[in-house]
């Protein structure tokens, strides 16, 4: 049994320790907005933030997140007030299909917290999300819009 | 007729009811507004008592924006309020009980728009008429004297104004006009206006329901194993040593290659499915590798027998007796679609109905998958769509859905939900074909080009997928781009002895539709020879290529140059330039590259240009030339599936590279629709960035790239 604080709010999941934190958020939680795109880490659609920190959870046990504050792209906007990143992202029209935006919010959210004004560098350096759409140019004008906010 | 519609009307509702709570609150911004007994006024418009317009959209919304650009043309006709507009999908199953009301489904070959847009301008102009009608038979008044702007209707004479709303009940039952006439492009208010997409919002907040993550209530989920080697057998599987591991519902065969495993969750299906002993009969396909088609296709390099995509006058004749022989030979790999969500449906069979959910890019074709696996006649059979995480041509296909609904006769009642791994997806696409290609040419003494041959080596789509629509053994779509004269796409260059013919080789790897299929590589080898041409004539790539083009061809290469300030880059930098028509569309690209001595390769900007014909929404277009770059470019660097032992040697993300937000070069759009035709936007710009690209590194280096993709290759100054 697994026991997770998601969003500010108490969990119970009746789970193998090793399960990913992705399938407990999404299978036994209903919480889908966090994506399965690949599973080993490497396109970044199921990116979580654990006590604060972007992570992959695709790759993260669930038994680690436990004890911790997981957040996930439900938990983003508080009564449907969008934080600056999802702002950023409504009026520069982002997403395309949308599938791997989640992961690209929650990735630009814990590097917007590190650091407010990034630059392009800081950008291509710390962002490494997948987005087959092709939506870079997209993100990386939201990101400075958002940081400009 | 009109209670015909109604009737239809709920059995939309019965069947997106029947989905239960999940599936309505998966739609709680969009679809659930026609959610009430609001009857259409025709199939393409529901006007809801607030105002609120539903219009109904048949092809698949997957990131293209193409279900924006419908509302709007619509709407354009319709005189409504935009900001009062959301949508549906009518089901595949609702199209084929009304006689395909809604034409086709199909979201592939860059055809939802231009190849719908005149009926669906004329279901919002008919809806129009019937909305006038009602309030002109309020009032008494004749029809002519009253209009409509705005959602509004107005009768000006007596100035009196009533809303939609409040007449599309009365509007519903009338008779729909026989004809009506269509606005000229000139006054168009909403068409050609880059507003914003009608389907952003739930996808910032989690909200925006994709096919994975459809729930349904008692569902199960599986996940599937094909054999590795396409046209291998599954021999065996010993079921009993994981139908005790956790949350295992079921072990299922699903075909004579394939096993399924059925589980509460995906992770215990997973997990139990990684365990359960499998044998395989891999096959004769698993003596086949990247090298022996390799071989294979050299060979057909110089076969006598081929087909014949485009002659004229006497090729061979003429560059036997040109001032100057030119010749080289260029290659491309297979790729992977990669769409980010992975395959999946959801399926619910008894043995009265059959109902899948999943995201299809071919409606009708999938209504057609369930039927044939199911066994039920199509009138018991529906598929609703659902938002695709990505398509690329990938989901044109309904393996996946044939798949799901196996599994599901297999356990009546119980929706199941298929989901692919990854790795299932990287194992069993239908790739882009492999192809090689030997170009010849002849230059006169003032180097201009006397004859061309184009000799197309490799495998052939139509021959995997669609054998039943090849034309005397021939595949017309290998020839994109390429063709004498068509309104989709012909070669753009004057060129007096041609001949351009295929030779085809096919493989046991199935070969499928990649956003821009042919297109891609038939640009990446013309215009990569046209620069290696024009570098042996002495003559500027651009000039070059100026003095060949028809106009149309010419005035977008000069639209893209002058946007880039052709033949003034910063020191440092090389221009390289494409062109080709594709998907009805004449594009071009300029990319402005730059090679260290170490070798590092950096794409500081691409323009790009694109003649539509009609732009519906500019914001939209440029979204889709900058994601179609990153598309092709992404292949173009990395792109490249092997084969070994009969199988696809990649097995994940980790293993086939794909391009990010560290290598995107800026896109610089130029739109420059010239009016009187429509073409596509979501593909043909693809085509012209890697040749663009490889046209920079070119004259940067002095290194002519051939063999795709560019990270087998050292740029390095030596």
């Amino acid at each position: 049994m697994a026991r997770l604080t998601v969003n500010g709010k108490s969990y119970t999941a009746d789970v193998d320790p090793d399960t990913p934190l992705l399938w407990v958020l999404r299978d036994s939680l209903g919480l889908t907005g966090t994506k399965y795109g690949c599973g080993v880490a490497q396109c970044g659609a199921c990116t979580v933030h654990i006590d604060g920190e972007a992570m992959r959870s695709c790759s993260i046990p669930v038994n680690m997140a436990e004890g911790k504050k997981v957040t996930t792209i439900e938990g983003l906007a508080v009564k449907g007030v969008l934080t600056k990143v999802q702002k950023a992202w409504l009026d520069n029209e982002v997403p395309q299909c949308g599938y791997c935006q989640s992961g690209m919010i929650m990735a630009v959210t814990a590097l917007l917290k590190e650091k407010p004004q990034p630059t392009d560098a800081d950008i291509d350096a710390t962002l490494t999300n997948i987005c087959r759409c092709g939506t870079y140019q997209q993100v990386r004008e939201a990101i400075h819009a958002a940081a400009k906010a | 007729m009109n209670e015909m519609l109604r009737f239809d009307r709920r059995a939309f509702l019965v069947g997106a009811a029947a989905a239960s709570g999940g599936f309505s609150l998966g739609f709680s911004t969009t679809g659930a507004a026609a959610a009430d007994a609001t009857p259409e006024v025709n199939a393409w418009v529901v006007v809801k008592p607030n105002d609120t317009v539903v219009i109904r959209i048949a092809r698949s919304e997957m990131g293209q924006g193409s279900l924006t650009g419908l509302a709007q043309m619509v709407a354009e006709e319709l005189e409504c309020d935009w900001s009062k507009v959301t949508w549906e999908y009518p089901t595949p199953g609702q199209n084929t009980a009304r006689k395909r009301i809604w034409g086709n489904y199909n979201s592939t070959g860059s055809q939802s728009i231009r190849q719908s847009q005149d009926y669906v301008r004329k279901g919002g102009a008919a809806a129009r008429e019937m909305l006038i009608q009602a309030a002109a038979n309020t009032w008494k008044v004749p029809a002519a004297e009253c209009s409509a702007a705005n959602s509004i209707i107005t009768h000006q004479k007596s100035g009196r104004k009533t809303s939609f709303g409040k007449v599309a009940a009365a509007a519903a039952k009338l008779e729909p006009p026989k004809d009506v006439v269509l606005k000229d492009p000139k006054d168009w208010k909403l068409i050609g206006k880059g507003v914003k997409r009608l389907d952003t919002y739930d996808k910032l907040i989690g909200k925006q329901i994709y096919s994975i993550d459809l729930r349904l209530p008692g569902m199960l989920i599986a996940t599937i194993k094909d054999c590795p080697v396409n046209g291998g057998k599954l021999t065996s599987f010993d079921a009993d040593k994981v139908k005790g591991m956790r949350g295992v519902k079921a072990v299922l065969r699903v075909s004579d290659s394939s096993v399924a495993v059925v589980a509460d969750t995906f992770w215990n299906a997973k997990t139990a499915l990684d365990a359960l002993p499998m044998v395989w009969d891999m096959g004769e396909n698993a003596k086949v590798s990247s090298a022996s088609i390799a071989d294979m296709l050299k060979e057909g390099l110089s076969a006598e027998q081929t087909y014949i995509g485009n002659r004229q006058g006497d090729a061979a004749g003429a560059i036997a007796g040109a001032a100057k022989k030119v010749e080289a030979v260029y290659s491309f790999p297979y790729q992977h679609h990669v769409t980010m969500e992975p395959m999946n449906a959801t399926a619910r069979y008894t043995p009265e109905k059959c109902e899948v959910w999943c995201p299809t890019q071919n409606g009708e074709g999938a209504l057609a998958a369930v039927a044939e696996a199911s066994g039920l006649p199509v009138s018991q059979c529906d598929v609703y769509k659902v938002h695709l995480g990505g398509g690329f041509g990938r989901r044109g296909r309904t393996d996946y859905v044939t798949q799901a609904v196996r599994i599901a006769k297999q356990m009546p009642g119980t929706p199941v939900k298929l989901i692919w791994t990854r790795e299932e997806d990287m194992a069993h696409c239908a790739y882009h074909p492999v192809t090689q290609c030997k170009l010849t040419a002849g230059l006169d003494a003032d180097g201009k080009i006397t004859g061309l041959q184009m000799r197309i080596s490799g495998q052939s789509i139509l021959a995997s997928l669609l054998p039943q629509a090849l034309q005397n053994g021939m595949d017309p779509i290998v020839f994109q781009g390429l063709t004498p004269s068509s309104p989709e796409g012909h070669l753009g260059y004057d060129i007096p002895n041609l001949l351009i013919d295929h030779a085809m080789r096919n493989t046991h790897i199935l070969a499928g539709f990649w956003r821009g299929v042919n297109l891609n590589q038939n640009a990446l080898y013309l215009e990569s020879f046209i620069d290696e041409l024009a570098k042996e004539a002495g003559q500027d790539p651009l000039e070059f290529r100026r003095k060949m083009l028809k106009p149309k061809h010419r005035a977008v290469l000069d639209a893209a140059a002058a946007k880039a300030n052709y033949g003034n880059a910063p020191k440092g930098i090389f221009q390289g330039v494409a062109q080709i028509m594709g998907y009805g569309s004449y594009v071009a690209a300029v990319a402005d590259v730059s090679v260290s001595d170490g070798g590092q390769l950096k794409i500081h900007r691409i323009v790009g240009a694109t003649d539509c014909g009609y732009a519906v929404n500019p914001a939209q277009i440029e979204r889709q030339i900058a994601g179609s770059f990153v598309y092709g470019l992404s292949a173009s660097l990395y792109g490249e599936i092997t084969i070994k032992d009969g199988a696809v040697e990649q097995q994940n993300l980790d293993s086939y590279t794909l391009m990010r937000i560290d290598e995107m070069p800026r896109v610089e759009s130029v739109i420059v629709p010239s009016g009187g035709f429509w073409g596509g936007v979501g593909e043909p710009t693809i085509a012209v960035a890697a040749p663009a690209v490889l046209n920079g590194i070119a004259r940067a280096t002095g290194k002519r790239i051939r063999d795709m993709p560019l990270v087998k290759h050292s740029l390095k100054n030596t």
